[in-house]
This record gives structure tokens, C-alpha cells and sequence, in this order.
């Protein structure tokens, strides 16, 4: 290749320069050889780090990338576990859409739950918050308390004693009797059995109240006392300064708690004994699928079940997104 | 519409501790009263003791003769500039002005003219339908200061409102509040630590120390007459020169002071001075020069380092028995590091200190 400034030969320019000689370095500082490959090159830069991550790499192809893939290749066929699967088209996704009563059953339920658990946990969780939020004594006592049954709340142990207080002779018909009054069989009966699991829901409030207290924590002091000089009531300070300024934590709780309604599963699988009864009144999506996939071994079917959830959800997560830049109010 | 403002004994404490031991202070109507002080002296505390965001622990805070220490912010007929500005993020300018009138239930059609007029005083006319981050803090800080005028208050508060702003843009808003306080004529009382603020905006100059009054007094009065070492040294930029000495003879007509290894006779009497009583001599730097004739000798000074500034030049230098001295001289001097030149001073322009601070 000839040089551009002069037009000679580079290797000619080369040659009239002074003979050129590299320091000597000693033989224990002088650097390796670096590797000719891609692979080795890589190697060499990250490896290490590649290798701290392996353990995470292994969960995540493993168990999560891996079982996605295989269930979204099997939502096309009718493996049923014993046999192999036979590739079946969109045999499975058509049954869901035209001729499934329990699916469509189940979605409702499953779409009741989360319009009704998910607005009443958030309120309740920001109500307690903002109490929290007064400087009061014994802060962090309060917040681990709270926070206690978020940890424990979607444990066998805490279903099973759901179960057992609002059985018919349980706790809460016990409390209701002392006021004279006959509390219903909230577990048997279709018309509050789903309540049970929404106060349940409400009850596991810790996660997204921890949250909120952060959220609260951010709002500077100096603008309520702003609103106050202006005269604004606690209330008025709460609806136009607290709320707004807290709509990103609003959004980010109301997203991950819709995620986790559309996904609950094992309250609604021991109250209701797995059944999803009274008259499939906590028939959860989840637990529908869950009976297709190892009730009647109908792993394509639950397969197209759980493909199908995952774009409700995406949906609902995208729309949520959609809206979100109409009452969402970032400060940067 | 202006007012007065009284505090008899005022006093804050938290738990055991007092952070304002009693404070007394007039203000009178249309005033520009200035609390000045390092941090932590109690500036801020009784600013917000005055706007009732804090409880005043002791005494009285008397507005138009009223006693206010019982009626709450919103009806004491305050507006108060933050330091943060405390602008709501959300809201865009406009909103943010119109906030405090909507909470009083002001018609929408009696807002927007009172809005316009604020954004007119203030000229952010042009940024009305923006939100605050679409502003520089020059643009929030007019924006926070028309969300005081809006409300046309009694009485203006400011808590630091230009220690977030640069250089320049501060010395801007300053003028720019001065000029406000002229077309207002309202009441402002306005807490800064920065001594130059103080000494060009006030009207009055509250000079704060550990929850206590130092000095009460127009700018030019601290300047001349400090009435302790605190305020000599606090006020005035670059700061005053104290030199520690010894009285070495004292009649009524005159006082000799041995300091910087010479003795200086001052043609005063000072009261309650005697012989070999530890005295500081104050002089300003600006009040120190090399010729003769503008005064008497202090010492020959041994320059350190030379600034210079274009107008001023800026000395540091060391006296013969080691105390260190600025001087401050007029234009552009030639002068080395590391040379000797004289000091002299005016004697009408220096302070002597006793023991415990005060002025003698």
C-alpha cells in the first residue's frame, strides 16, 4: 500500500528511518502473547466475570429461557407426558378461543380479582405509609410488622390459616357472633369466597407499602410548607401535591402488583382445596391451568394456557405504559 | 400594604436545648430587614418562627400589634421565597402561581390577571406554560418569588433565595429584589449568611450569633461602629485585620498600644482600659495603605502573596512579630511576593476590642 502524503512506498519511508531498537524489558515483565481468536481474546478480557455469572446463566437458560422455549414449541402439540408430542397447529390456541367455557370462567375470576385487589392493596398499602410517613416512634418496628405478612402471605401455612378463619366456625364469624350477627360460609359460599382471597391480597400490603414510604420520603418538606402558607388543608396537600409527585411509585406498585394478581395461585389452590370451588367462584386462571397441566396431563393445552396469559399480560403491562405518560408526572 | 413586625423574648428550644435565647427586634413597616449570621446561628429557625412553621417556644411575635405566635401560617398574611424554591414539579408556572389563590377560592377570573401582572413584575411572561425543569434556577427563582407576590402578602419572607444560583445571576436577582422591594414597598425580612447581600439590600441588618442578636443597625453603622469583634469581623469584605497588643499607657487624651512589635498612639481615650490590659486592634484592610500621608505607621509588612484584581490589589502579608495582615489598595499596584513595604492606617478608621470582644 503506497503512502497517501507522498506517494512512496511506505515500506520505502520505513527503511530511511533511523534503525529502531525496543527497549529491552525483562523476562518476567514482558507481557504475554495476546491470542490471536475471538474467543480467546474475549477470554482473556472477560472470562472471569463470565465465570462469576455462570451460576445465573445456568438458572437463566436452564430454568427460564429454556422451559419457555420448550412450552412455547409444545403449546403447538398434545404432549400429555406420556407420550411424545404430536404437532397439533393452533388446534390448542383455537379450542381456548372458541369452545373453553372454564377458560373464559377462570379469565373472569381471574379479571375480578385483579380490578378489585390490586386498587384496594395500593390504597390500603399508601394509606398506612402516609401514617407511617409522620416521624412517628418506633418507625422501623412498624415497617418490619407490616411488612411481615407480604413475606409469609403467599405461604401454604398463611393460606391454610386463611382457610381456618373464615371457615364457618372460624375467627371471623366467632367476632361477627359477639355483635349478634350470623356471618355466611365465606369459603363455601360462590358469592364471598373470592373476597376472602382479595382481603388476603389486601392483607400482603408490606411490598408495596415499603415502597410508597420511599416514594414519600422524596417529597421535599419545603413543599408542604409551601401549601400551608398558601393555606392548603392536609387533604388538599395530599391530593395535589402528594399524590402527583407519587404517581411514578403509584405506577411502578400498580404494574408489578397487577403481574403478581394475574400470576396468584396458591391461596385460591388450598382455600378452595385446588378445586377452584364453590361453582369455579376462585377458579384462577393459573389454577385452571394448573389442572389442565397436571389434573388431566394436558401439558399442550396448559402450555398454550400459560402462552396466553403471558400476552394478557403484556398487554395490560403495555397499555399501563400507554397511559401512563397522560398521569404519570416525572421530575427530569 | 405593609406591617411591623415585633419579637418581645422570643425564644425556640428543642427538647433541652435552646438554639434562640430571646430575641427582641422591631421591624418597621416597608422595612428590608436582613438576618445575617454564620451557619447554625438561628437565622433560618427565626425566619420560619416568623412565618409559623415553627413553634415559638418562649416570648411573642407581634405583627401590626397583633400577638401571632398562635395563628397559623396561611392567616398571617406571609408569602416566603425557599431556598429550594419549592416549586411544584408537576404544575407549570402558571399553576404554580395560581396555586396559593385557588386554595384562598379565588375565581378563575380573578387569578389570571393577578397571575399576568406577577409574571409581568417578574417579566417570566413568556414561561407560564412551563414546567419547572424547563426552566434555569434564575427562571424557578423569579418564578418563586412571583408565587409570593401573587398573594400580595403583608410581609415577605426569603430563606437564602440566591445561595443555588451562580455568581453573576446572583448578583442579578439582587438588584432585581432590591428593585421589587422599591415598586412594593412591603415588609421583606430576608435571611442570608452572605454579608455582601446583607450589606447591599438592608434597609436593617440583624447581625446573628449562636440564637443571639450581635447588632441591630443600618449597613453603613455595622461597617463603622461594630459593636464587638463578632460583627467587626463578620461584616465588610475582605475581612478586618485583628492584631492582638497591649495597652502601654492610657490618659484621656490619647492611648498608646504596643502591637506588631511598635507602639501606636491612638489620639483617644478609651473607657475601661488600663495598663497592660490585652487589647485587638481592627483595621480594615481597605483602611491600610504604603503612603505616609494616610496615616499613622502600624509596621512593615512582609508580602506573602499579591492578588490582583484589576480595581483592587489584594495583599497578604505577615507583621514583624508574625500576625498575619491584609491590605487591600486601590488599582493596580507593583508589588512582589516575598517584598517589604510599610503599613499605615488612619486612626479614625480603627477599632480597639477588649478582652471579652467588645468594642471599647
Amino acid at each position: 500500500m503506497g503512502n497517501k502524503m507522498t506517494g512512496r512506498p511506505a515500506v520505502a519511508i520505513a527503511a530511511a528511518g533511523p534503525p529502531h531498537h525496543p527497549p529491552q524489558v525483562p523476562q518476567h515483565r514482558q507481557r504475554k502473547p495476546q491470542p490471536t481468536s475471538w474467543f480467546g481474546r474475549t477470554w482473556q478480557g472477560s472470562g472471569p466475570g463470565y465465570m462469576f455469572l455462570l451460576p445465573w446463566f445456568i438458572g437463566f437458560f436452564g430454568l427460564t429461557l429454556g422451559p419457555a422455549i420448550v412450552s412455547f414449541y409444545l403449546s403447538f402439540t398434545d404432549f400429555d407426558l406420556l407420550r411424545s408430542p404430536n404437532w397439533v397447529g393452533m388446534a390448542n390456541y383455537v379450542r381456548i378461543a372458541t369452545s373453553d367455557p372454564k377458560f373464559a370462567a377462570s379469565m373472569g375470576v381471574t379479571l375480578f380479582f385483579v380490578l378489585f385487589s390490586v386498587p384496594l392493596k395500593l390504597a390500603f398499602a399508601l394509606g398506612v405509609a402516609v401514617v407511617l410517613n409522620r416521624g412517628i416512634r418506633g418507625l422501623p418496628v412498624y415497617r418490619a410488622v407490616f411488612y411481615l405478612p407480604s413475606l409469609l402471605g403467599t405461604s401454604v401455612a398463611i393460606a391454610v390459616l386463611w382457610r381456618q378463619l373464615f371457615a364457618s366456625d372460624g375467627l371471623v364469624n366467632s367476632i361477627l357472633a359477639e355483635f349478634g350477627i350470623q356471618g355466611p360460609s365465606w369459603i363455601s359460599h360462590p358469592s364471598y369466597s373470592i373476597w376472602t382471597l382479595i382481603i388476603l391480597s389486601i392483607w400482603q400490603f408490606g411490598s408495596p407499602m415499603i415502597i410508597f414510604l420511599a416514594g414519600l420520603r422524596q417529597i421535599p418538606t419545603d413543599m408542604y410548607e409551601a401549601a400551608s402558607l398558601d393555606g392548603a388543608s392536609k387533604l388538599r396537600q395530599f391530593i395535589k401535591i402528594t399524590l402527583p409527585l407519587l404517581t411514578p411509585v403509584i405506577f411502578f406498585n400498580a404494574v408489578v402488583q397487577t403481574i403478581d394478581a394475574f400470576k396468584a395461585f396458591t391461596p385460591a389452590f388450598i382455600i378452595s382445596g385446588g378445586t377452584g370451588g364453590p361453582i369455579n367462584s376462585t377458579l384462577f386462571y393459573t389454577l385452571y391451568l394448573y389442572q389442565e397441566a397436571f389434573g388431566f396431563f394436558r401439558m399442550g393445552y396448559a402450555s398454550a394456557l400459560a402462552w396466553v396469559l403471558v400476552v394478557i399480560i403484556a398487554l395490560f403491562t403495555a397499555f399501563s405504559f400507554l397511559t401512563a405518560r397522560f398521569w404519570v408526572h416525572y421530575d427530569d | 400594604m405593609t406591617t411591623s413586625v415585633v419579637l418581645e423574648k422570643v425564644e425556640k428550644r428543642y427538647g433541652v436545648f435552646d438554639v434562640i435565647h430571646g430575641i427582641d427586634l422591631q421591624i418597621d413597616p416597608g422595612e428590608f430587614a436582613v438576618f445575617v449570621g454564620p451557619s447554625g446561628c438561628g437565622k433560618s429557625t427565626l425566619l420560619r418562627m416568623i412565618a409559623g412553621l415553627e413553634e415559638i417556644s418562649g416570648g411573642a411575635l407581634m405583627m401590626d400589634g397583633e400577638r401571632m405566635n398562635e395563628v397559623v401560617s396561611s392567616e398571617r398574611g406571609i408569602a416566603m421565597v425557599f431556598q429550594s424554591y419549592a416549586l411544584y414539579p408537576h404544575m407549570s408556572v402558571y399553576k404554580n402561581l395560581a396555586f396559593g389563590l385557588e386554595t384562598a377560592g379565588y375565581k378563575k377570573a380573578d387569578i389570571e390577571p393577578r397571575v399576568q401582572q406577577a409574571a409581568r413584575v417578574l417579566q417570566i411572561e413568556p414561561l407560564l406554560q412551563r414546567k419547572p425543569k424547563a426552566l434555569s434556577g434564575g427562571q424557578r427563582q423569579r418564578v418563586a418569588i412571583g408565587r409570593a407576590i401573587v398573594r400580595e402578602p403583608k410581609l415577605f419572607l426569603f430563606d437564602e433565595p440566591l445561595s443555588n444560583l451562580d455568581a453573576e445571576l446572583r448578583v442579578q436577582m439582587r438588584v432585581e429584589i432590591a428593585r421589587l422591594h422599591r415598586q412594593l414597598g412591603n415588609t421583606m425580612i430576608y435571611v442570608t449568611h452572605d454579608q455582601v447581600e446583607a450589606m447591599t439590600m438592608a434597609d436593617k441588618i440583624v447581625v446573628l450569633n449562636a440564637g443571639r442578636i450581635e447588632q441591630v443597625g443600618r449597613p453603613l453603622d455595622l461597617y463603622n461602629h461594630p459593636v464587638n469583634r463578632f460583627v467587626a469581623g463578620f461584616i465588610g469584605s475582605p475581612k478586618m485585620n485583628f492584631l492582638e497588643g497591649m495597652v502601654e499607657a492610657t490618659n484621656g487624651e490619647t492611648t498608646t498600644i504596643r502591637v506588631c512589635g511598635a507602639s501606636v498612639t491612638l489620639p483617644r481615650g478609651l473607657r475601661h482600659v488600663e495598663t497592660d490590659m490585652p487589647v485587638t486592634l481592627g483595621i480594615r484592610p481597605e483602611h491600610l495603605d504604603r503612603e505616609e500621608s494616610s496615616g499613622i505607621k502600624l509596621a512593615d509588612l512582609q508580602i506573602d502573596l499579591v492578588e490582583n484584581l484589576g480595581d483592587e490589589t489584594l495583599l497578604y502579608a505577615r507583621s514583624p512579630d508574625g500576625q498575619p495582615i491584609n491590605m487591600s489598595l486601590a488599582g493596580q499596584q507593583v508589588i512582589f511576593n516575598g517584598s517589604t513595604i510599610p503599613a499605615h492606617f488612619d486612626v479614625a478608621h480603627c477599632h480597639v476590642f477588649g478582652p471579652d470582644g467588645k468594642a471599647l
